[in-house]
């Protein structure tokens, strides 16, 4: 029989109810996905304020888990279990979802799955495409993450192939941003700025692209430092900054670098899927390249919409219906979030 | 269910049953009472019966890190003490601080959630004043104080009746300018020497405690108060200056 599945996210700044149909054959069918943002709160900020993103989570959990069950056309009786995010993310944003989902699980008398909000990332690609061939490679690219990953189960085996050893890609883009004066987040504007420039006009440097380097690490802090630089020695030199090109130039710099070591991560381990995910995935360049790289290479390529690339309850709850279909324990209810918990620990 | 929301102070959290008064039809009204302002992990099934307050069932545990693993098992086996399952429950009572951020969220989204599934309303209640409620009655007014980390309390003032007179505010122990010699709660015996004040029971609030501070509401058939978190600090957040020169001037 057919089973209803809760998910809750409040691992940064979006409070995310989701709500998923888990069929008999395995498939995930999305009901219901309903987000409430703090990020116009942190905007003048620069950066994810994490008091506010948590006092925020608070206000938002009780009328957001409302809006899902409405948006859905179900009552809360329905639910036959509850997935929250557990970690990696935000110690008192993590607490605000975790707390709510143990008190949901308890009052519904439903059992609760703690789950890995990066996995989350990468099973909400089923709720679009449906099962997911397994091996396969998933890029998650946000402005929290950035991971090459290898998937074996979606419920249960994720294996870390490289990660940043500084930056997020995403916060390279809101870094980014404020040197060209753009607004925070940084991503969306660099996007649209760069449809106007030229993606060659400056050569900005490829970070661990080096042949010494981890082949499957990235680096964006040195490429942040060389933009700041450059648009620093224009404004000396007096001349006006081609805020498009630049924008256009660094843009290139990222999606090469993470498109480059995705497809030689995919050919290396034999892999033919590659799932694409996290805010950064909406990006226009990045899916470009992805798209004419992986088509060469022979590798099938999965994005997600936009939409559900960014943090939501949906992924969590897609997560948590794979977890339920692969019958996998539920987590004690006294279990605590943990804000570095580990790409490999799928669900508690 | 927006509508109802855009109404309510900034800064609350929306119970979709802030509307729903809680119907007293029975002869005792059984309420869940949680708070977790204080390091106390506190969770109690409270009968009221007319008048009186008694506590069928409570589970407390004094951990500053473990509200949110702890306050729901807490509550069920509150409630698993008192002989009753969360669904013979008709009214919860939140502490809604002041305390410490972190903790103090780990209760109140706990009681917005279960009163939420549960249906029933989610009364808040100054955990400052459930402290006094369970000070005995005596001839002289008295302060109650927890403790606000970095060196700070949280503090209100009470008559002798036990009728708050002032605060609740946040303050560092010297710069508390009063009269009163007598403290409860644990602020008190950690400061009592800088202070000058006698401490005296209890030191966390007590799920009767709670409850009593919300008796003439639960009884009287109000509908809840909004469950605003008394955070009384502003978040630690810093505009940016303008990015740093990465390049010699
Ligand atoms: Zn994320």
């Amino acid at each position: 029989m057919a089973r209803i599945i809760m998910g809750i996210e409040s691992s940064c700044d979006e409070t995310g109810v989701g709500l998923v149909r888990l069929h008999d054959d395995g498939t995930v069918e999305l009901l219901a996905d309903e987000v409430a943002s703090s990020v116009e709160q942190h905007a003048r900020f620069g950066g994810v304020v994490p008091e506010v993103a948590s006092r925020a989570h608070l206000e938002a959990m009780v009328p957001t888990t409302s809006r899902a069950f409405s948006a859905a056309g179900l009552s809360m009786s329905d639910v036959d279990a509850i997935a929250v995010t557990a970690g990696p993310g935000l110690a008192g944003a993590l607490l605000v979802g975790v707390s709510a989902a143990k008190a949901y699980a308890t009052a519904l008398d439903v059992p609760l799955y703690g789950v890995n909000h990066l996995a989350g990332h990468i099973a909400v690609d089923t709720l679009q495409h449906g099962p997911l061939p397994t091996p396969c490679l998933a890029l998650l690219v946000s402005g929290g993450h950035t991971q090459l990953l290898r998937v074996d189960d979606i419920a249960s085996s994720f294996t870390e192939l490289g990660s940043t050893v500084d930056d997020a890609a995403g916060e390279a883009y809101d870094k980014v941003a404020r040197v060209l004066g753009l607004p925070y987040p940084g991503g969306p504007p660099i996007d649209k700025a760069a449809k106007n420039g030229n993606p060659t006009a400056i050569a900005f440097p490829r970070g661990m692209a080096g042949p010494r380097d981890a082949a499957f690490d990235f680096s964006f802090s040195g490429l942040k430092t060389a933009v700041a630089r450059w648009v620093e020695g224009a404004a000396r030199r007096g001349e006006e900054i081609p805020v498009d090109d630049v924008a256009a130039s660094f843009q290139e710099a990222v999606a090469d670098v993470l498109t480059a070591k995705a497809v030689r991560a995919a050919k290396e381990q034999g892999i033919d899927t590659m799932v694409i995910s996290g805010g950064v995935a909406a990006n226009s360049r990045l899916k470009e390249l992805a798209a004419e790289r992986c088509a060469a290479a022979g590798i099938e390529l999965r994005v997600p919409r936009p939409r559900l690339c960014t943090d939501n309850g949906a992924m969590i709850a897609a997560l948590g219906a794979h977890v339920v279909a692969a019958k996998l324990p539920t987590t004690p209810l006294d279990f605590s979030a943990n804000p570095a918990l580990p790409v490999n620990v799928v669900s508690l | 269910m927006s509508d109802s929301i855009s109404t309510l102070p900034r800064g609350s959290v929306p119970c979709s049953n802030q509307a729903k008064t809680l119907v007293v039809g029975w002869d005792t009204v059984l309420v869940l009472a949680i708070d977790t302002s204080t390091p106390a992990v506190t969770a109690g099934v409270v009968a009221l019966e007319g008048g009186l307050v008694e506590t069928r069932g409570e589970r407390v545990t004094v951990d500053p890190r473990a509200h949110g693993e702890l306050i729901t098992p807490h509550a069920l086996a509150a409630a698993e003490a008192a002989g009753v399952t969360l669904k013979d429950l008709d009214a919860i009572v939140a502490g809604v601080g002041p305390g410490p951020f972190t903790g103090l969220r780990a209760g109140m989204a706990t009681a917005a959630a279960l009163g939420h599934a549960l249906g029933i309303p989610v009364y808040p209640v100054c955990s400052l004043d459930a402290l006094a409620a369970d000070v005995p009655p005596g001839d002289n007014a008295f302060l109650v104080l927890t403790d606000a980390r970095r060196r700070e309390v949280y503090w209100a003032a009470y008559d002798a009746a036990g009728q708050r007179t002032d605060g609740p505010h946040v303050q560092r122990p010297a710069d508390l300018e009063t009269e009163v010699k007598v403290a409860a709660g644990d602020g008190a015996l950690l400061y009592a020497d800088a202070l000058g004040v006698r401490p005296v029971e209890p030191r966390f609030p007590s799920p009767a405690g709670l409850v009593k501070v919300a008796r003439s509401a639960l009884l009287g058939k109000e509908p809840p108060a909004p469950l605003t978190p008394l955070y009384l600090r502003r978040p630690d957040a810093a505009e940016p200056a303008a990015p740093k020169r990465v390049t010699a001037p």
